[in-house]
């Protein structure tokens, strides 16, 4: 038996995104030498509208990555978890001495987070890393905190919540079904 | 979703999802070889053994490359430093490998089926990187990736190869695969080169290179294997260069978005002309490095990776 409740509609989402926006801007004075990583799939969609939000209110444009953490996941070869297929990641920029915002759809143990960081180490050495995320579910298993939340959202760890983006699924909302 | 098979054996025993698996993933390592640390841990503490019994340069640096960008701990073993000089069979060897518990091990032999011997014998995943004049399933993955990425598709592409087809385990596993991947295959070649019963596979033969290069989307040119031939299968380079080597000529036959691929190492001006090697038309290059990002793919997804 599905229970279904809709805890963030589009205006909700929107609203998120133009606040999470303001903060970024008041917190580094502008966008100099900031860019934005969206982890792949949704932290990608919310990483483009996270650029169009700070475009209406600083007239320029952020540059926009895009993050696939699966060879950096903790959990290969092990059974038991869904994992997508590979996607490619797109970072066309240096990341040295940059500010750079990771965008993610949903926190929730921080694996993904720590995964993200190691892969961008990787590409260079960032002056700071910040975390940008529209819902944080708490079950922590990292010490890793988001600088910026959407919606603080605390559940159970038998509930999913999944994120439903209009360039994906046709649809703006966010959804906690427990199972 | 996952391959099929613990082993690599040969085009013959992956199945169409297993071929779209390894292209698509491939497709996203190719990223990897572009950055200015070309490394990702994702294979940190995986052993992979690249035991090459054959003569190999580019399988070989290819997949030691490939799973050192992947971070795995790859070891190498060729036939004059490796006990099978000393009379040790192949067995053996593969067994005393094992007790050091390799994950996944790259053979090479001139026998054919010896790959799947040891996929039999060993519970790690053999890769086979060539054996004999029967398959080298990882080449045509490559070539595979290759006119996948410059056609936009494998199904309806008209393919034509050309040279020496029975000594050639190249064409055999470009056969295999391209059949199931739905590409049509014309093969051309002198009578003495051409296997007896290969039209079974569903491929065209032609003894005249013009017929099957016409209109063709790719044209795989096929080396002369100097080292296999025990007894003369045609008169002269000479001749086999006028009767069946590219050269700009007969690219005009082709269609006109054609592609030029070669196995490599090539014979220049006996089956390719140099000028056609790097020509406009060529992707040999293109080849070598997709070959990097598809050995990539198979070692992620034998060591566990894909979708569960």
């Amino acid at each position: 038996m599905f229970e279904k409740s809709t805890v963030m509609d589009a205006e909700g989402i929107n609203r998120s995104i133009a606040r999470i926006a303001t903060e970024i801007l008041e917190r580094n004075g502008g966008i100099d030498n900031l860019v934005i990583i969206g982890i792949r799939a949704g932290g990608v969609y919310l990483a483009h509208r996270l650029r169009e939000a700070i475009k209406r209110m600083e007239g320029a444009e952020v540059p926009v990555g895009i993050l696939d953490i699966t060879l950096y996941r903790d959990d290969i070869g092990l059974s038991g978890t869904g994992k997508p297929r590979l996607g490619t990641t797109r970072i066309p920029f240096s990341l040295d001495k940059m500010v750079v915002v990771l965008f993610d759809d949903v926190i929730f143990t921080g694996r993904t987070t720590r995964a993200a960081m190691d892969a961008l180490i990787d590409f260079g050495r960032p002056k700071r890393i910040e975390l940008a995320v529209l819902i944080d579910r708490g079950h922590r298993e990292l010490p890793i905190c988001p600088n910026y939340v959407g919606k603080s959202l605390p559940s159970a760890l038998w509930e999913r919540v999944t994120v439903y983006l209009n360039e994906e699924d046709g649809k703006d909302e966010v959804v906690i079904e427990k199972a | 979703m996952k391959l099929s098979q613990k082993d690599v054996l040969g085009m013959k025993e992956m199945t169409h999802d297993d071929i779209n698996l390894v292209l698509d993933t491939a497709e996203s390592f190719k990223e990897i070889s572009t950055r200015p640390i070309k490394k990702v841990p994702t294979l940190r503490g995986k052993t992979l053994i690249n035991f090459f019994v054959e003569a190999s340069t580019r399988t070989r640096t290819s997949f030691e490359i490939a799973g050192k960008r992947l971070s795995a701990d790859t070891i190498n073993i060729s036939a004059t430093t490796s006990s099978l000089i000393k009379g040790e069979t192949l067995i053996d060897t593969a067994k005393t490998l094992e007790s050091m518990r390799p994950d996944i091990i790259v053979l090479r032999h001139s026998a054919a089926g010896s790959p799947h011997l040891l996929a039999k014998l060993l519970s790690a995943s053999i890769i086979n990187a060539g054996d004999g004049a029967h398959e080298h399933p990882t080449q045509a993955l490559l070539d595979m990736l290759t006119m996948k990425e410059r056609k936009g598709r494998l199904e309806g592409l008209k393919v034509a190869i050309v040279g020496d087809i029975s000594h050639s385990r190249v064409a055999r596993s470009n056969i295999y695969g391209l059949i199931k991947m739905g590409a049509s295959v014309a093969l051309a070649g002198p009578a003495t080169m051409m296997p007896r019963y290969v039209e079974r596979l569903g491929v065209s033969i032609h003894i005249n290179m013009e017929e099957a290069i016409a209109d063709a989307d790719v044209i795989m040119m096929l080396r002369i294997q100097m080292e296999r031939q025990d007894e003369s299968l045609f008169p002269s380079l000479r001749e086999y260069s006028h009767c069946y080597g590219l050269n700009g000529k007969r690219i005009e036959l082709a269609s006109k978005d054609v592609i030029i691929m070669h196995p490599g190492p090539i014979n220049r001006g006996v089956e390719i002309a140099p000028e056609v090697a790097y020509g406009p038309y060529s992707v040999i290059l293109d080849q070598v490095s997709n070959g990097v990002a598809v050995r990539m793919a198979l070692l992620y997804l034998l060591a566990g990776g894909g979708e569960a």
